[in-house]
């Protein structure tokens, strides 16, 4: 049973919100209405091609003319490339620089994927933990990969504080290897939660301009939740980007 | 109105996962003004802990985050 038919049922028709909120979160096959499997063709699938092509066309046409004075399409890539090259270089440090390719990669893709999801009657693919939990377990897996291969077992030395009394040691890291575990989780669900509520909101007020006597508040509200939600896509965008540079800090360094 | 109690407690229950919501927004507020007070203190180091700023509001946040998800989760997948 989908969301949707829950939410009808629950509701019954015609009462209450015309549409409903999480509707716009519904993954539907572009093709035909058969069953969605992995290689389904969806709208989801579709809004991530967007965002692919949209990085693609934006350092393509960035890095074509390689101007000593940037043109505007050059400036917005460097604009982009800079500010994620520096992030990685002070958090990471010198070592970190070569994991940038994958870091800059994420940014780019979360921030098209957020920010393509906010045209009007487009799809928001990082709105589904499935398409985040991918991203925030791909970073969980490699960073721990890194760790293990840089460090070898020290990397473990990170779960067990030497500067902790002795007695306290074992249950530090109980909670250590806990909050590392949980790192994936709260990682992803923080991305799909963001913008799964923004976007809930923004059709949350867009119910209530259906009645006349709140319309001119509801529109005004929509508005606002909008330029609130501009300013989330690029903030999650930045705040997961930073949140890997600082897991890929601890694998690197695990006495810090 | 009709219905039956499970569906009573999915509803309340989703109403006080909203309170977690709320009180996740107190959190933030707390960053964002301890990093404001600390700011216009020392002005020429808050440029460079922004980072940290961001960084607290995200694990803040994403607590709230999380008893949104139990609202939405009683409300449409139990």
């Amino acid at each position: 049973m989908g969301i949707t038919d829950v939410a009808t049922e629950a509701h019954g028709e015609g009462t209450g919100l015309v549409f409903h909120p999480l509707d716009q979160f519904k993954v539907t096959p572009l093709f035909g209405d058969g069953p969605v499997h992995w290689y389904t063709i969806t709208n989801a699938t579709l809004w991530m091609a967007f965002a692919v092509l949209a990085i693609v066309a934006m350092f393509v046409i960035g890095s074509r003319g390689r101007a000593i004075v940037p043109s505007r399409g050059q400036s917005i890539a460097e604009l982009f490339y800079g500010f994620v090259y520096k992030m990685v270089e002070d958090i990471t440090g010198h070592d970190g620089v070569k994991y940038f390719p994958y870091i800059f990669s994420l940014f780019c893709f979360i921030f098209f994927a957020n920010f393509l999801g906010l045209l009007p009657l487009s799809f928001s693919p990082t709105s589904h933990i499935a398409v985040t939990a991918v991203l925030g377990f791909g970073v969980f897996i490699i960073v721990t990969l890194i760790g293990f291969v840089k460090n070898g077992i020290g990397f473990l030395g990170m779960f067990w504080l030497k500067d902790a009394p002795l007695a306290l040691r074992p249950i530090i890291a109980i909670i250590e290897v806990i909050s590392y575990f949980v790192r994936p989780v709260s990682h992803s669900i923080r991305l799909a939660g963001n913008i799964t509520a923004g976007h809930a909101m923004i059709k949350v007020f867009a119910g209530f301009a259906a009645i006349a006597a709140v319309a001119p508040v509801s529109v005004v509200a929509i508005a606002a939740v909008y330029g609130l939600e501009v300013l989330v896509a690029g903030i999650q965008a930045y705040v997961f980007t930073i949140l890997t540079c600082i897991y890929l800090k601890d694998a690197l360094h695990p006495a810090h | 109105m009709e219905g039956n109690i499970a569906q009573l407690g999915q509803f309340i229950g989703a109403g006080l996962g909203a309170i977690g919501s709320g009180l996740a927004a107190i959190g933030v507020g707390n960053v964002a003004a301890n990093y404001l007070s600390g700011a216009l203190r020392n002005p020429s180091a808050a440029a460079s802990q922004t980072a940290t700023l961001f960084i607290g509001l995200a694990f803040a946040e994403a607590l709230g985050i999380f008893s949104f998800l139990v609202a939405l989760l009683l409300m449409f997948a139990v």
